[in-house]
Formats: structure tokens, sequence, C-alpha cells
């Protein structure tokens, strides 16, 4: 009973097999359903997301958020897509038709190929790529393009300025995301997500926490969330890309966004807080995929935690954070990082050495980032105005109390 | 097994295209797309070699025609708005400014 | 026919079909997105040759910024999405004449090289091209200088694509 997935897989093998299938389309066949297994998870589990975020938002807002369908509202997310199935599709008029519909489709694709590659179990994995860190970088690309197809076959000013605004963002976050990538690379010294999780002894969030976060703060601007939001600001451009769809079309960008969050929390905790690894998670792979799935949880609240309190920033100040902070310092990071790491095994130093080593260079570099930035940043001078009291004592007005 | 004449004269056949997108049509853009073809063209043709020869000489070129083909399209579209700005046309068959 | 054949049929024709469409099509953001399946395309082609890398750098260079930013220049430059008047320039008979000349020349020089003959060979398990090309890329006897050249050529073309588009 330790590893039920490979034991339902075998015996779905076998049963194909002794229905006289060849080997070959047998594998075909077992892939298809592993990967239509893995696709209904995922949109199940945004099901479920969608709840926990408006709960959390509730929570972090002084309000209950969800609270009438259900048990603790848990029906909510099911009255909404039973509403969101029954709505009209509407096409704009000039709209490039194909182009249109083909777009939402992709936003959820380019979020559900991620997960082929990513181990779920030490047994469990879709794909062991050699070149996995890449992968996601690739897939990255189409959920771009399918902004960019909504945005402009919609036939709409606010949704081409959406995505004028997308493609700024997300191939300029494109470049810190690869960098602070890198690291867990160098430290495993291969490509492949499995290969990574193996390597993770210690945790790679503790030998380089730099990355760690530079890669939380990319990905925030990849899936559009707040503050990064400005492709949809609703008080600007009144919904960006998406604002010309519908129904079940809107849904799919909807749930392409939440997956591609949740998608965030898997690779944070796949790269760095070391996967399905825990306390006899080898032994029990179920334990493994339990384990992956609480930390994804983590990743995924630190981003929603963030989104609920930052409030949105400005597109010079996204360029700018990006250009000049970010990426040199990923790029500092990148080439410290490198040349440590070399020094390092050059030395033949312990495991231990080398990640106290790799912890206090980031630590260093954290420190010298602040120290620089306090002595560049010029802070715009505080006005000092009196303290005054909340209330005041109504002083002869009439006119500022309720009518009855 | 297919040989590996297949995947040369696919290259073949992209390469021809994209020469013929370069020397029939007008928009400077569509150009730029046509020499992508054939660049990618070259590259298909420089993977199928590595593949047949087993030596990796032929990969590292891709690489290096991926570097130019990102430089290039860096340069030559930021030319193209440039020249955009000033003569609010890019047909090139308008962009006769040389021609004395 | 095995699965790999099929495979290596269907992915060429649909990169032929769009490349096709790519020079053919009249409204530019159609061209720039059958661009993207012709690369796409080719991208798939690569890994059929086993270049996992080269086709996943395909996929993040040509489909996630070349193309991206065509469609971006598309945005700037035309107005409207579908230009009116001729697609076509005047000389498309001796282009197409010198096209087919040039097609034909290609073949027959492949020919010669002796891959009409060879299949390519079986790859026992799974090759690591990735390891191998990182080190032809680096190591002082193969690669090293054109890589550093490479990386100058990069931050040149930075440098003047930020020139040429900035504001006078």
């Amino acid at each position: 009973m330790s590893d039920p997935i490979n034991l339902i897989a075998n015996w779905l093998q076998g049963l194909l097999l002794g229905l006289g299938l060849s080997v070959g389309l047998t594998k075909i066949i077992l892939s298809f359903v592993g990967a239509v297994v893995v696709a209904t998870i995922g949109m199940l589990t945004v099901i479920f997301l969608i709840w926990l975020e408006r709960k959390i938002a509730g929570r972090i807002q002084d309000r209950l958020g969800p609270n009438r369908a259900g048990p603790y509202g848990l029906l909510q997310p099911f009255a909404d897509v039973i509403k969101i199935l029954t709505k009209e599709y509407t096409t704009p008029d000039g709209a490039d038709v194909v182009v249109y519909n083909i777009a939402p489709i992709m936003a959820v694709a380019s979020v559900l190929l991620i997960w082929a590659v990513i181990p779920f179990a030490s047994t469990v994995v879709g794909t062991n790529l050699n070149v996995g860190v890449l992968y996601i970088m690739a897939v990255g690309a189409f959920g771009l393009l399918s902004i960019l197809m909504a945005g402009l076959s919609s036939n709409n000013k606010f949704a081409l300025l959406g995505a004028f605004r997308s493609v700024a963002q997300l191939i300029s976050y494109e470049i810190p995301m690869v960098v602070s990538l890198l690291m867990p690379v160098i430290f495993a010294r291969s490509m492949g997500l499995v290969d990574i999780v193996e390597a993770q002894m210690p945790w790679f969030i503790i030998l380089s926490p730099l990355a760690a976060l530079i890669f939380i703060i990319a990905s925030m601007a990849e899936v559009n969330r707040a503050p990064f939001d400005l492709m949809e600001a609703e008080s600007e451009i009144v919904a960006g890309f998406h604002i010309e769809y519908s129904g079940m079309k809107f849904g799919m960008f909807y749930v392409g966004e939440f997956l591609h969050v949740f998608t965030v929390g898997a690779l944070v905790a796949t790269l760095f807080l070391g996967g399905w690894r825990g306390p006899w998670a080898e032994q029990y792979p179920i334990l493994g995929l339990i384990y992956f799935y609480i930390k994804t949880f983590v990743g995924y609240f630190i981003v929603a935690w963030v989104r609920l309190t930052v409030p949105r920033i400005r597109i010079d100040q996204m360029l700018d954070f990006n250009w000049k902070f970010l990426t040199p310092l990923s790029l500092v990071l990148l080439i410290i990082t490198a040349v440590l790491d070399r020094v390092l095994v050059l030395v033949n130093s312990e495991r231990w050495v080398y990640s106290l080593v790799m912890f206090l260079a980031n630590i260093l570099i954290i420190w010298a980032t602040v120290e620089v930035l306090k002595k560049t940043t010029s802070k715009p001078k505080r006005k000092e105005f009196p303290m005054r009291p909340v209330a005041m004592a109504p002083e002869t007005s009439t006119s500022t109390e309720p009518s009855s | 097994m297919i040989p590996t004449t297949y995947y040369i004269v696919l290259s073949a056949l992209l390469f021809t295209i994209g020469a013929l997108g370069v020397l029939i049509r007008r928009n400077a853009i569509i150009i730029f797309m046509a020499i992508e073809l054939m660049l990618n063209a070259a590259n298909l043709a420089f993977v199928a070699f590595t593949r047949m020869y087993g030596i990796i000489d032929g990969q590292v070129f891709v690489f290096f025609v991926m570097t130019v083909a990102a430089a290039e399209v860096a340069v030559g579209l930021a030319l193209i708005v440039a020249i955009f700005r000033t003569k609010h046309n890019i047909d090139i068959d308008q962009l006769n400014n040389l021609k004395g | 026919m095995t699965g790999m054949d099929s495979l290596f049929l269907i992915f060429a024709v649909i990169t032929l079909i769009s490349a096709f469409l790519v020079v053919t099509t009249k409204n530019l953001f159609h061209a720039a997105l059958w661009l993207i399946m012709t690369l796409f395309g080719v991208a798939a082609i690569y890994v059929l040759l086993n270049a996992f890398y080269l086709a996943v750098i395909q996929v993040i260079v040509y489909i996630g910024a070349i193309a991206i930013l065509m469609i971006f220049a598309i945005m700037l430059t035309q107005r409207v999405m579908n230009p009116s008047g001729r697609i076509f320039n005047k000389n498309w008979i001796i282009a197409a004449l010198l096209g087919a000349f040039m097609f034909i020349g290609l073949v027959i020089i492949s020919m010669q090289t002796g891959a009409s003959k060879t299949t390519l060979p079986q790859i026992s398990g799974q090759l690591d091209t990735v390891s191998e090309l990182g080190q032809a890329l680096v190591s002082p006897n193969a690669y090293v200088i054109p890589f550093e050249v490479a990386s100058v050529l990069l931050l040149a073309a930075l440098i003047g694509a930020i020139f040429v588009s900035r504001k006078r």
C-alpha cells in the first residue's frame, strides 16, 4: 500500500496487455491516462483554490469570505462554475474569430504543460526531461502568446493596451527568473527536475534564499498577480486583454491564472523546498505526494499573501524595479554563486561547509544590497503634520446629523 | 528509420520558401520573418548532420545562429520602427531614398 | 512505417504548410502566428533528432522572444492589421524560377554528401547532448572564443537597438 499510484498504473498495464494490445500502444494509452488524470486533478484543485483564496482574502481584509453555500461556503465555487457555464458567449464585431477562440485554450494549456515535468513523488513523475528547467521557461512563452493573441484579436483598445503592457512585463521579468533558476541548476549539476529534487540535501532555499526570493517575485510578475497586475488594472484599462471574453472563455483565463499561481507554488516547492522530500518519503511514496502538496500550498499562500497586502505598482516602477534592481541583483548572485561553487568543489569541501558558505554569501549579498539601497535612494522628505484627533465633538453644526 | 535525406530535403524546401518570401514580399517585417525561415532551414540541416555523424559541432553552430538571429531581430526591428516613425511606411518598394 | 516516421511526416507537413502561409498571408498578425507554428514544427523535428536542448531553446528564443518582438513591431508599425494593395512585388515570376532552381541545386548538392545512403544511427539509451554541448562551448580547444564573441555581439545589438529606437 506504500505506492498506490504505481499499483494502479501496473494493474491498468496488465489489463491492457491482457486485452492483446502491443507494448508500445499500452505505453501511449497509459501516458494519455496519466496526462488526463494530472489535468483533471489540476482543474479540481483550482476549484478548491478559488474558495481558499477568497477565504484567505476575507480573513486578511477582516471579513468572512464566502459562507453561504454549503459548510464554510465550500460549495461557492461550484455555484460560480454553474453560473459561468450558463452565460452567453459573445464575440465582438470585427474580431479575429479563430485566434480569438484559440487564445483561452492556450492560456490553460500553457500552464498544464508545466505539470508534465514536475516530480510529485519519488516514483510518480511525468517525464524526467534533462532540460526540465528550460522547458518550464519555454512553456511560459505560450502563456505570453495567449495573452497577446487575446489582446490583438478582440478588436478593442483596452485589450490591446493590456496586451502591450503584458509583453513589456513578461519579457522583462523572464530574465531574473531564468537567472534565479540557474542557482538550483548549479547546486544540482543538472537541469532535470528529478535530479534537482534528489540533490536537495539540505533544501536549496537554505543554500540560496536570495534566489528563491527573486524567483518568487519574478513569478508573481509572470502570473500577473498583484502587485504586478497592471495589465488588467481595473481602474485604468477596465480588464485588460480578456475584456471581450464572456462565459467559459473568460473562465478559461480565470482558471489559467489560478492554476498558474498554484504551479508557481509547485515550482517553488520543487526547486527550493525539496519537492517530495521529507521523513520516510522514499519508503512510502504516497507520503512524498502529501509533502509535495503541503509545500506547494505554502508557496501558494506566500503569493496570495503578497497579492492581498501590496498595492499595485505603476508601469514605470515595474520596469525600473526589474531592470535597475532585480536583473543586476540576480546577475551578481549568479556570478558569486558560480565562483564560490567552483572554489568549494576544488578544495573538496564537505557538504555542510558548502551549504554554510553559500548561505553566508547570500546573507552578505542581501546585506550589501540593503546598504547600497540605503545610500543611494533619496527618500522624499516627509512633512510633519501635527496629530489630529480621529473624532471631534460637533461644534454647532446640525447638518451632519443623520436624517431620520 | 528515415534516411537523412528527408531532413535535408525538408530543410531545402523551407529555405526555398524563405528565399521566395524575401524576393517577392513588400512588407519589411514579412521579409524579416522569411529570413528567420531561412536561418531555421540552415539550423535544421545542421542538426540533422549532427545526428548523422554523431559529433556535436553542428549543434554548437545552431547555438551561434540563434544568437545572431536574436541580435539581428533586436536591431532590425528597432530600425524598422525608426523608419516607420519618419516615413510612416515600411513598404520596401517605397524606401528608395538612396537610389539617387 | 514506424511511429517515429509518421511523427516526422506530420511535423514536416505542418512546418511546410505554415511556412508557405507565412509568405503568402496578407494579414501581418496571421503571418506572425504562422511563423510561430513553423518554428514550433522545427522544434518538434529537433526533438525527433534527439536535440532536446536546442528544441527548448528554439521555443524560448524564437517563439518567446523573436516572434513576440515581431508581433510587437507589427502593432507599432501598422495602423490597420489588413494592409490594402498588392502584397507581392512585380518580379515574382523571376523569383519563382530562381527559387525552383535553388531548390533543385540544394537537393543535388546534398545528394552528393552521402546523406542519401545513410540512415540515422540508432541511439542507445538517453544520449546526453546537453552536457556535451556545454563542454564544447566552454572548453578552450573548442568554441570558447566564438562563445565570448557571441556575448559581445549580443551586447552590441542591445546597445544598438536602444540607440536606434530612443527618442531624440
